[in-house]
């Protein structure tokens, strides 16, 4: 737990912001689809920590980037911080997403916020050479954020629902989920539920690796409280401690 | 630095402040945190005789002030802890319970039976006021009769310290407070949850899988309050009080009313060292009130 120093907030549209907090613990170590769960200033009635992705990690300046939705009271006051101001953080949480051995074709899906994670996990694949392809869906092409850095790290393909950007759909209208999707060694996605499903039964019929990011309301973030369990072939398992990401093999999704 | 140390029929506390079951893990997952040696005391998770998978998601609601939890003591069962969770806990050298629930009163002394084996296990707190589970739990701590047989029971095959966990969700809790002393309860723990629950509005659905779910958090803490001043009036044995405490001034607020020692519960969900700072706290205002010790201001609320 340390107290992180808000060094920006960048606006990206109307309800995301992008915050960079500063911490004067070396960084070390960080894993795409581990948290950070942050405490809400209290005046704004919210009673527990909320939950979020590490975005990005520049360990030049020793800042993680937090993507945040403003959806409730506690991500709208959150995506107001003002720079100098400080919050309480604890962090690194959870099992974060896992590296193919080999040279790997890996795709990246997105919904939504959902895209959270997929930044620090496109960053570090790039790293490692794989060959990635990007695809972000969104309901509108003005909710999706963040292609140009996206763009960095592999090929962007888009989807939104009322066809104002890329494909018009979900996701898995987009030709990557034709004949294309057995090309892929390993599909990582976080997004809306129901999008997640959709992607891991199209992993399943085409027996591709699916590792997916669950996003269960938590009270504690650490594995005490037993709140955000979620099935698995092992029984209910913490998606704070064990996830947040599970291989699609351990859950119950096949039907 | 005022005394911190308090006895609780037989548990020797080096400072009142212990951690409150089902918040707490199994201690291990704090030693991140802090040492938790600096405890008076911490109790583990509810455990049952067989294992358990608990409820459904969704488990948790936050509410105004609070949160309602419908965990339903997912646990690995008595023996699981025994060989895998006890051997890691003998590093500590603090008083640890572990929290026994049963289905029936043959689990709780199933359970207790074996507990008593572990050396290392400075007591039971008995269970019998969860209000997440179909059988058993609260159900022994809402009527007397049922209460006195499960205490009673348990008492004949465990002979450490026996704390008992008393549910608010009774007409008159002095009554069920009354009948465990008389069965062989050392102290009394309480409150636990209050049952409660939450509706969301556009799905026209419950939150909790399970409908209703256990209250706690600051929004109880006027309740547990009024519970354990009422219980410490009518029983000889120690109560510990808890119930939404975040703070030592919540804390302080209880010892006035008359526990001799705290728990400490949801507050370690949303600050891992809640604990700790209330343990720095309790001592900074016994030394700006020149008390000694801690035992000067149990049950010194001021009429």
């Amino acid at each position: 737990m340390q107290n992180l120093k808000v060094v920006s907030n960048q606006r990206l549209n109307k309800d995301h912001a992008l915050l960079e907090l500063k911490s004067e613990v070396l960084l070390e170590g960080i894993l795409p689809g581990q948290f950070a769960n942050i405490l809400v200033d209290k005046s704004q009635n919210v009673f527990l920590r909320r939950p979020f992705s590490i975005f990005q990690v520049d360990y030049k300046c020793n800042s993680i980037f937090i993507l945040i939705k403003g959806i409730g009271g506690g991500t709208r006051a959150l995506s107001k911080s003002l720079v100098g101001e400080t919050l309480s953080v604890i962090f690194p949480l959870g099992r974060g997403y896992t590296f193919p051995e080999k040279k790997s074709k890996v795709l990246l899906v997105g919904g939504g916020v959902g895209i959270a994670p997929l930044m620090l996990l496109a960053t570090m694949l790039k790293q490692s050479n794989h060959q990635i392809e990007i695809l972000l869906g969104a309901r509108t092409g003005e909710d999706l954020v963040e292609l140009g850095n996206f763009a960095k790290y592999g090929t962007v393909h888009t989807t939104t629902e009322d066809g104002s950007h890329g494909t018009k759909g979900f996701v898995t209208n987009h030709a990557l989920f034709g004949d294309e999707l057995k090309s892929f060694d390993r599909i990582y996605t976080c997004g809306p539920e129901p999008m997640m499903k959709a992607v891991a039964r199209l992993a399943y019929q085409n027996d591709v690796d699916c590792e997916v990011s669950l996003e269960n309301t938590m009270a504690c973030g650490y594995g005490v409280c037993l709140c955000c369990v979620t099935e698995t072939t092992g029984g209910h398992r913490c998606v704070c401690t064990d996830g947040p990401v599970f291989d699609i093999k351990q859950l119950k999704w096949q039907n | 630095m005022a005394e911190l140390n308090i006895d609780i029929a037989g548990l020797k506390l080096k400072n009142p402040v212990m951690t409150a079951s089902g918040t707490f893990g199994f201690g291990v997952e704090f030693d991140d945190f802090f040492d938790l040696n600096s405890l008076g005391g911490f109790v583990v998770k509810g455990t049952t005789l067989h294992p358990r998978q608990g409820n459904a998601y969704p488990r948790m609601a936050e509410t105004p002030s609070g949160m309602l939890n419908a965990v339903g003591l997912q646990n690995g069962g008595v023996k699981y802890f025994a060989e895998n969770i006890y051997p890691r806990l003998l590093v500590y050298n603090t008083n640890i319970l572990v929290n026994v629930s049963g289905s029936t009163v043959e689990e709780y002394i199933a359970c207790a039976e074996q507990i008593n084996e572990l050396d290392h296990i400075a007591g039971i707190e008995l269970n019998i006021s969860c209000p997440n589970v179909k059988e058993g739990g609260m159900a022994f701590g809402t009527s007397c009769p049922a209460a006195e047989a499960v205490v009673k029971a348990v008492r004949k095959v465990y002979n450490k310290p026996l704390m008992v966990k008393l549910s608010p969700n009774v007409t008159d809790i002095t009554e069920i407070a009354l009948a465990v002393e008389a069965s062989g309860a050392d102290s009394i723990s309480l409150i636990n949850t209050i049952l409660a629950m939450a509706i969301h509005a556009e799905s026209r659905k419950p939150v909790l899988s399970t409908v209703t779910g256990g209250l706690s958090g600051p929004a109880v803490k006027p309740i547990a309050l009024r519970m354990v001043w009422q219980v410490s009036k009518s029983v000889k044995v120690p109560v510990i009080g808890m119930g939404g405490i975040m703070n030592a001034t919540d804390a302080i607020e209880f010892f006035l009313a008359g526990a001799s020692a705290i728990q400490v519960g949801t507050a370690n969900f949303i600050d891992p060292m809640a604990s700790q700072h209330i343990i720095a706290g309790i001592n900074n205002y016994l030394d700006r009130h020149n008390f000694k010790s801690i035992k000067e201001i149990i049950g010194g609320l001021q009429l």
